[in-house]
């Protein structure tokens, strides 16, 4: 089975700021990390190529840096990389992103499997699983919170909802994007470092894969940024602690009060 | 300080390193609550390849030796002693077969060992049997094929976890240690069972239990080494051996000194925090420079050990009771600094107090580690 991991690069969450010029998250002297949900999606296509054989490739797109976190994933279990890189590419929406990881992907030749994060931690949409699987014209489920079964020509999930869990089957090749709750990802491997420093990653550009000038970028985005703003803190706040019996006692006296004033 | 790490070792620090923050200390706490034993964290620490770390590379490991031992468990003692420990004991545990084995027994047994499929734990120690080992009562007898051993051996670090055992017992009763052999025993083997399960002060996720042979029979290629040469064999695994403890030691106090330091900036008294005072900047000061001065020595010693000369025995035990020493001390002036808060379980260095006595016992008592460098030193200057 070849499955497909689409990983993002993202500033880390504990250092995000934002360029007041701009609008934009400043990416300069911020720390790159692979995006978490992304993480999880590599984990379980590697348990998944553990259990049933094949191989998986990890796709980004993005600058050429871009490269730490497909070798990161070659540490953790992936076998090929490919980063998708473009000048042209700058400015993609998820609209114009989904297109042009659909490219990639069609270009690589067969899949089984597309496997994505939930969303990034950065833009938060959880736009391109989605929007990747119909560019493809893949089934698809989101929100993946555990692999029940695979065989070469199905998957049987469990699709995370507010009250419990849907279980899904898809017939194969499909996409599915991941929760963290679908596993926990192991540690980088030390032979696995080792081949991610000799890894020779495959570079892809827009003309590679065959990708149309209209539908990349800033071009192809549809998606402007009218403002960006940090919201205002909200007012006073105040935390009640003890037993469930305390904090409601507390919270009478408290409305009490202020009732009273 | 910069101790000019190879970029193989570098990376052994790394993954352990990113195994003690992902895996080891968000449960730390728990393990030690429940006495659980942290196959989980075990079966992690393989999947990241660090069982390999010391196992040749002929036989599916990395290549490294003691030093890369060392490396690795500094980092996972950070996070648990009573992990690292586990961890270790099944260094311990092959190190007799890795020194004396043929390369049948090492073809049958490091390629388990190196991936983490199959775990070790060394058995020495006996109820009568402690600071002198000479005086273990376990038997092994050849009848045709097959050695029967009988005795019991006590507090067994990996007892009943592990599934591969090497066995100190007597083939020559009346020579004494002179007479002593080393037998690998497996989980399962007939008239092999587990015995009592101890409860400890510290290292409470490590398991600690009694191995029963009662007329326990095994093939005759069990036998590592020649017959006789068994002490031999076991004071060379403990030279190899203590710098790992020691090495737990210099984890555990660098620990200790991290939350410290980081409770000494936080915590305000008198309008300050309380780093700002002296009294205790004193404290860290000590606390720090004995953690640099004790892995200084452990890396040394270490190293030394790599180059495999004749007198390893006299730096093994110094840098074990000076690390460990160091680290009981250390941990000790940590609660101190967190004062009532480190007295409570809601703070981890209650725990690491706890873990540290064990280390100046476990693997010779710091008392006969210092019998070892006396001896030494009145050998070196005996001409």
């Amino acid at each position: 089975m070849h499955i497909i991991v689409c990983v993002k690069q993202v500033p880390d969450a504990k250092d995000v700021r934002l360029d007041p010029a701009t609008n934009t998250l400043a990416r300069e002297g911020v720390e790159s990390i692979m995006n978490p949900y992304d993480r999880h999606a590599l984990e379980e296509a590697v348990a998944i190529k553990e259990q049933v054989g094949g191989s998986v490739t990890v796709v980004t797109m993005g600058p050429p840096q871009a490269e730490a976190v497909l070798r990161e994933a070659i540490a953790c279990g992936a076998d090929d990389a490919v980063l998708v890189s473009d000048r042209a590419f700058a400015g993609a929406d998820t609209w114009a992103t989904s297109y042009t990881l659909a490219k990639a992907i069609q270009a690589l030749g067969n899949s089984d499997l597309v496997l994505c994060g939930k969303q990034a931690i950065d833009g938060d949409t959880a736009q391109v699983g989605p929007g990747l699987a119909h560019r493809l014209n893949l089934p698809f489920v989101t929100c993946v919170q555990k692999t029940r079964s695979v065989t070469g020509e199905a998957i049987e999930v469990e699709r995370m909802m507010d009250d419990g869990f849907d279980v899904v089957r898809l017939p194969l090749p499909a996409l599915m994007t991941v929760v963290k709750d679908v596993n926990e990802p192991r540690v980088a491997s030390l032979k696995g470092k080792m081949k991610a420093k000799k890894a020779v990653i495959k570079k892809l550009s827009a003309a590679d894969i065959g990708a149309e000038a209209q539908c990349i970028g800033l071009a192809g985005s549809p998606t402007k940024v009218v403002r960006v703003f940090s919201p205002e803190p909200r007012g006073d706040r105040q935390m009640f602690s003890g037993s469930v019996d305390q904090q409601v006692e507390q919270l009478v006296e408290r409305l009490k009060a202020h009732l009273s004033t | 300080m910069d101790y000019f790490f190879t970029e193989q070792q570098q990376m052994i620090i790394d993954t352990a390193r990113e195994i003690t923050n992902e895996k080891i200390i968000p449960v730390r706490a728990e393990l030690d609550e429940n006495n659980q034993f942290p196959r989980e964290i075990l079966q992690d620490i393989a999947k990241a390849d660090l069982f390999s770390i010391f196992v040749p590379e002929e036989y599916g490991g990395f290549g490294g030796g003691c030093f890369e031992i060392v490396l690795a468990l500094e980092e996972l003692a950070r996070g648990c002693v009573g992990v690292a420990t586990s961890f270790a004991a099944s260094a311990l545990g092959i190190f007799p077969v890795l020194i004396a084995g043929t390369d049948e027994q090492k073809q049958k047994y490091m390629p388990d060992i190196a991936s983490g499929a199959r775990w070790a734990a060394f058995g020495l120690t006996e109820a009568n049997a402690g600071s002198d080992a000479s005086g273990i009562r376990t038997t092994a007898v050849l009848d045709g094929d097959e050695w029967v051993l009988n005795g019991t051996k006590q507090w067994i670090t990996n007892g009943g976890e592990s599934q591969i055992y090497t066995i100190v017992a007597l083939t020559d009763p009346s020579k004494g240690a002179r007479g002593a052999s080393i037998f690998v025993v497996e989980d399962g083997d007939p008239g092999f069972s587990y015995g009592k399960k101890e409860n400890k002060m510290g290292i409470r996720s490590s398991a600690t239990r009694e191995l029963v042979m009662k007329d326990c029979r095994i093939p005759k290629d069990r036998l590592v080494g020649r017959r006789g040469t068994g002490f031999i064999t076991v004071m060379k695994t403990l030279d190899m051996s203590r710098p790992g403890i020691a090495s737990l030691g210099v984890g555990l106090a660098q620990a200790a000194l991290d939350e410290a330091v980081t409770y000494a900036k936080q915590r305000v008294q008198f309008g300050k925090p309380i780093i700002a005072f002296q009294a205790i900047q004193h404290i860290l000061a000590d606390m720090a420079m004995q953690v640099e001065a004790a892995r200084a020595l452990v890396y040394g010693a270490a190293r030394h050990i790599d180059a495999h000369p004749k007198d390893m025995s006299k730096v093994s035990s110094m840098c074990k009771v000076f690390a460990t020493d160091m680290a009981m001390k250390v941990t000790t002036d940590a609660v101190q600094v967190l004062g009532g808060y480190g007295y409570m379980k809601e703070y981890p260095v209650e725990k690491m107090m706890r873990d540290a006595k064990i280390l100046q016992i476990y693997e010779g008592t710091n008392q006969i580690q210092r019998n070892v460098i006396g001896q030494e030193l009145n050998k070196e200057y005996a001409a």
